[in-house]
């Protein structure tokens, strides 16, 4: 007898949620160059394209940057847009994702994070988006296949929002979520097309209004006006990100709380800033050290741009430590988030910061892992650690 | 929480197990979680994959490291890797064999189910490189009682491009001649 839990009517991976998700979006372009472990996220589209589940062109490319050119071109013609890719695969795209955004694209991307090499690695690790965070796109970590996939439906409402018009990459961890099953409520696509009307690009490539597009600016020109327009527009996303996150629960019944989701914390004496599926065990093991007595919390960040810097701020107020954990390192300086947090806290009364490396290349963080954070928090002077580091290697 | 580890070899649908597992716990109204761990992927070469099944929503993402039961694809793995590492103490073992299971000195609870010759003669995969994953499932079905008989099987059946009914046989041959420890 078949009675499946009430909300989800779907085991899915990561990928297949995400491929689920742009269908559901009605993308009408996808370009796209396979790179594992994005690749089925493409070979899943690809298939709904052959089999006319998904009335879209797929355009195969010799490379991400082009793939990203193609997209961007696409996009232009307004006609929504979408791609996948993953690791060295968005290194390559780098170039194009600023001129995404500085063309003002609503393009919707899902990278699945991956390591950089060498050494080759094929497994989780946030260092290919954390190098482009300074694109102008926006960057959402997911935890869960299911907000992978409401992920993009929400994105493309937040990135064509009049007072934003910027791109939005969603990520998923190497799979840990891309390759992992979980249950999965695949919406209705009437309630998604409620949700999500067909775009309606103002300022579309049209040959009976020709227009220039991408241009040239001297130093007086608007280059530097453009640029601040941006800025702000990534501020204005704030609302729009926390507007769009409270209608989709009233649409769909599933609240993601806007920029950051806070586990815990309102008592915290400590507390753990952490994003995708880290966050994910991390409230495991808080749920755990709860159940002994610790007070203790944790803070996802979810939207990594916009960053969250007032949200934060209130969330780890009167804490006695705080730690904040990285996937990915920016050598000769530290962790991204921390970075990005300690930034956030300056000339406030903050708490003492702690900064935990953690998963490079894959490496399982486990729960006791995050109890050595923990310990560290409560015995330890606030700086940087490496956790499960080997010695002697 | 239920945590099921399953060893096997590449080419042995061990991947796959473990997912049909997660189906068949879902379809009885469980939180389920099922992944592998992704290597380089070749025939052959040992493959681990993981199933945690709860009545909560699964938060634990790691790997699984305390198993309540391991199940073995190829018993290859037992003497040539780590399968039993870490397994509870009130844990059990379910393997795919033609000994018995007082043949292993395993300290737990084992079953021996002989998958291969039931996918052999099903025609499951090849002589040479049998398709176990749905036999298996019939072993572990009887052996642990977390799923019904019926469930694995109508999963097994959803989750089959093709070959539906001889998999669903497997899964019905190996529930029966499972050989309890």
């Amino acid at each position: 007898m078949i009675r499946t839990l009430q909300k989800y009517n779907a085991i899915m991976t990561g990928n297949e949620a995400v491929a689920m998700g742009a269908k559901l979006a009605r993308v009408r372009f996808i370009s796209a160059y396979p790179i594992t472990p994005q690749t089925t996220i493409v070979e899943k589209l690809a298939e709904m394209i052959a089999n006319r589940e998904l009335d879209a062109r797929y355009v195969e490319v010799e490379s991400e940057h082009s793939a990203m050119a193609a997209t961007m071109a696409s996009e232009l013609t307004g006609t929504r847009s979408y791609t996948a890719t993953s690791s060295h695969g968005l290194l390559y795209m780098h170039e194009m994702l600023h001129w995404v955004a500085g063309q003002r694209l609503p393009v919707v991307m899902s990278v699945v994070n991956r390591a950089i090499g060498p050494p080759w690695n094929i497994w989780s690790d946030q260092t290919d988006t954390m190098n482009q965070k300074d694109t102008g796109w926006m960057q959402v970590y997911c935890e869960s296949n299911q907000e992978a996939l409401d992920t993009i439906l929400m994105g493309y409402r937040i990135a064509e929002d009049r007072n934003v018009m910027l791109p939005l990459m969603t990520m998923e961890d190497a799979f840990v979520l891309s390759h992992t099953s979980e249950p999965v409520n695949v919406p209705e696509q009437k309630a998604v097309d409620d949700f999500l009307p067909e775009l309606d690009l103002s300022y579309r490539i049209d040959v009976d209004r020709p227009m220039g597009y991408g241009s040239y600016s001297t130093p007086d020109g608007p280059f530097m006006e453009l640029k601040k327009d941006m800025h702000d527009s990534m501020d204005r996303a704030r609302k729009a990100i926390r507007s769009v996150t409270a209608e989709f629960a009233t649409s769909f019944d599933r609240n993601y709380s806007g920029l950051i989701e806070e586990f815990l914390t309102e008592d915290a004496d400590y507390v753990l800033i952490a994003s995708g599926t880290l966050a994910s065990t991390g409230k495991y093991v808080i749920q755990r050290l709860r159940e002994k007595g610790y007070k203790v919390g944790l803070i996802r960040i979810r939207f990594f741009r916009p960053f969250p810097a007032d949200e934060i701020r209130k969330a780890v107020k009167g804490t006695k430590g705080t730690g904040i954990i990285d996937r990915s390192i920016s050598f000769g300086s530290g962790g991204n988030t921390f970075l990005e947090v300690s930034s956030s806290l300056y000339g406030t009364d903050n708490p003492p910061l702690y900064g935990f490396i953690a998963g490079l290349g894959g490496r399982d963080v486990k729960i006791e892992d995050f109890e050595e954070m923990f310990r560290i928090m409560e015995k330890k002077e606030p700086g940087q650690y490496w956790i499960n580091i080997r010695r002697g290697d | 929480m239920f945590e099921i580890r399953f060893h096997g070899r590449g080419g042995q649908g061990t991947v796959t197990a473990s997912r049909i597992l997660a189906l068949a716990a879902f379809e009885e109204g469980k939180y389920v979680i099922s992944f592998p761990f992704f290597g380089t992927e070749r025939r052959g070469a040992p493959v681990t994959a993981f199933t945690r099944i709860d009545d909560q929503p699964i938060l634990l993402k790691t790997q699984i490291y305390n198993p309540n039961i391991v199940v073995v694809l190829d018993p290859w793995v037992l003497d040539n890797g780590d399968a039993a590492s870490g397994i509870s103490q009130d844990g059990m073992f379910i393997i795919n064999t033609r000994k018995k299971p007082e043949d292993f000195d395993l300290e737990r609870k084992t079953f021996t189910v002989d998958a291969t010759s039931i996918a052999v003669s099903l025609e499951l995969g090849t002589k040479a490189n049998p398709i176990v994953n749905t036999a298996i499932l019939g072993a572990f079905a009887k052996a642990t009682g977390l799923v019904s008989l019926e469930t694995v099987v109508h999963a097994t059946m959803e989750s089959s491009p093709n070959k539906k009914q001889e998999n669903a046989d497997a899964v019905r041959q190996a529930y029966i001649s499972v050989r309890i420890g």
